[in-house]
């Protein structure tokens, strides 16, 4: 029996680890169209802002694919999938047989169809690679100023990126704030404000409407309210969507495997093709607040879904309960953390807020809370022990006992009502 | 494998826990020079909580399906395959907090005076019983292998 992985990130690395907790035998192929050795894609932005060297970047020793029996076929890319034969067919001709198939192709960054985004010095910035082209771009064009499209978290990785470059940077967001998808409003100024402090031009409420060259190369780009802003380098980090492509156009008569937003899993992370699995940013899966299937595109999520893939592919059965969007994000300086819902827009007479706002020392925490569970939190400034947030919501615990102490500044396992604190200490078939 | 399991109700509050915890993973073991030349770079590795009556030491429980492992960017959050324990490489870990946002106990610390990395309990690794536990004065923090 042949496992085949296409990906090589978080997703391959949690399948290849979890196989191999059941299944020392069987061969295991990672197909992978970057050349490099498993690496941390969150860390392509401290590559480039040269907070890490190359050495860093690698999530696994080198000596990983040896010790787990894995033949990396690298620098491949796989051009087509074909279940009824249980084939992957690879660029120059060529396919690799499997009998238990993993998606892990990740995601695409999403751009926007602008005029002059083929000019030299326009760049997207998810892979080591695109790290590698924009430091080149850097030094050989001897960049000054910068433009990023895009106030999100890739957007936000894009500005720490620049900023211990020492580069000028304008970032620009087509919301009326920054991190709208992962803050509420007063977190998305706190940030502005902070970026605007160290430094950054922050324009909201905009986009790029063209960008313009000058033999070939990009000189300013035009906003669509009609300002110019002098770029010597341009980023998209506008967003990332599921990679689908291997299944699009005609997915059903293409390979039978059903997509929607992402690649549709079930429990086990399989696809609607037995043998076919797919995990991380590639799919779809259920977001536990929201109670719908969509893709949320984090590593931790990444791994996990790899881990429960794996497992299943090794025919031990494991399933994947569901997730919901958290990050952890250094805003030039001011460490953030964002867990779960933080700033609905429906039924808002539904939902209880608790906030704390420290204006002098710049911290701000907001909790939301749904029928006495919290469903949200954004910790700004101050992010010690943030975590015992995440696990409230994912236990969906009853708050109402230990309201009053959420956001004081003791806060901790303490608060929280004996039976609980001992069920996580000492409980059964949790995480301890 | 072997786990620190916390009883609460023998906690006196007398933080000995975290004074050994510092000595242990001090340059000099030494408990003056720990504190007057390594400290504050060096900081216990477990959270102590205190409210009123009730106090207790919270180290890592090195979960089974340990979410800091799973949010950890960097890969220097690793399960040790000797020991089984969850122990991060501070040189390797950039500060990205990830584990800190992961992990449901607040078990995990941003040590920001000295490594800048995460900083967490390692079970004093290789040692047989790790130093919180050996010198709690009432078994409030106990070291053994329970059923899962």
């Amino acid at each position: 029996m042949r496992y085949v992985i296409i990906g090589n990130s978080a997703a391959a690395v949690g399948a290849i680890e979890a196989i191999r907790q059941y299944d020392s035998e069987n061969p295991i192929t990672v197909i992978s169209d970057e050349t490099h050795h498993v690496y941390s894609r969150p860390l392509v932005c401290h590559l480039l802002g040269e907070l890490v060297d190359e050495d860093r970047m690698y999530y696994r020793p080198l000596d990983f694919y040896e010790r787990y029996g894995v033949e990396p076929m690298l620098g491949v890319r796989a051009t087509a999938i074909d279940t009824q034969e249980k084939k992957v067919s690879l660029a120059g001709g060529g396919a690799v047989s499997y009998d238990r198939l993993l998606l892990a192709v990740g995601g695409k960054p999403f751009v926007p169809p602008v005029e002059g985004i083929d000019l030299d010095g326009v760049f997207t910035f998810t892979k080591w690679e695109d790290a590698q082209k924009i430091d080149r771009h850097i030094k050989d064009h001897d960049v000054q100023t910068t433009l990023i499209v895009g106030g999100g978290l890739i957007g936000m990785k894009a500005v720490k990126a620049l900023m211990a470059r020492g580069l000028h940077l304008t970032l620009v967001e087509l919301a009326d704030r920054i991190l709208s998808i992962s803050f509420d409003h007063t977190a998305s100024k706190l940030a502005e404000s902070i970026l605007r402090r160290a430094g950054a031009e922050v324009i909201t409420g905009t986009t790029v409407k063209e960008i313009v060259g000058k033999e070939g190369r990009v000189d300013h780009a035009v906003l669509q309210d009609g300002e110019m802003v002098d770029c010597d380098l341009v980023i998209f980090g506008i967003g990332v969507r599921p990679n689908l492509d291997l299944i699009l156009p005609e997915p059903e008569k293409r390979t039978g495997i059903k997509v929607n937003q992402g690649i549709l899993v079930d429990a086990h992370m399989q696809t609607s093709v037995p043998d076919v699995y797919a995990a991380g940013d590639c799919v779809e899966t259920y977001d536990m607040i929201l109670e719908v299937e969509r893709p949320i595109a984090i590593w931790p999520h990444a791994t996990r879904q790899g881990h429960v893939a794996g497992c299943n592919m090794a025919g031990i059965e494991k399933t994947y309960e569901g997730g919901f969007p958290m990050n952890s994000e250094d805003i030039a300086g001011m460490p953030t953390i964002a867990v779960g819902l933080t700033d609905p827009q429906e039924h808002q007479d539904e939902y209880e807020i608790l906030e704390r706002y420290d204006r002098g020392a710049l911290t701000y925490k907001r909790l939301v809370l749904h029928r006495n569970r919290l469903v949200g939190a954004i910790c700004v400034g101050d992010i010690d022990r943030a975590g015992i947030y995440t696990g409230l919501i994912r236990d969906r615990v009853d708050v109402s006992p230990f309201k009053d102490h959420l956001l004081s500044g003791s806060f901790g396992l303490i608060s929280l009502p004996k039976e609980y604190r001992k069920h996580m200490v000492v409980g059964e078939g949790i995480v301890v | 494998m072997k786990r620190i399991y916390v009883n609460e109700e023998y906690c006196i509050a007398c933080r000995l826990c975290e004074v050994h915890c510092l000595v242990q993973h001090s340059q000099s073991k030494k408990i003056i020079k720990a504190y007057k030349e390594e400290a504050p770079q060096l900081m216990p590795r477990l959270v102590f909580e205190e409210e009123g009556p009730l106090s207790f030491a919270m180290p890592c429980r090195h979960c089974v399906d340990a979410p800091c492992l799973d949010a950890c960017i960097t890969g220097a959050m690793r399960r040790d395959e000797d020991t089984e324990a969850v122990l991060c490489d501070e040189d390797r870990c950039v500060g990205c907090w990830m584990c800190v946002m992961a992990c449901p106990f607040g078990a995990i610390q941003r040590n920001l005076k000295g490594t800048k990395a995460a900083s967490k309990c390692d079970l004093c690794y290789g040692d047989e019983m790790p130093a919180c536990v050996a010198h709690c004065p009432n078994e409030a923090l106990v070291f053994e292998e329970r059923e899962q």
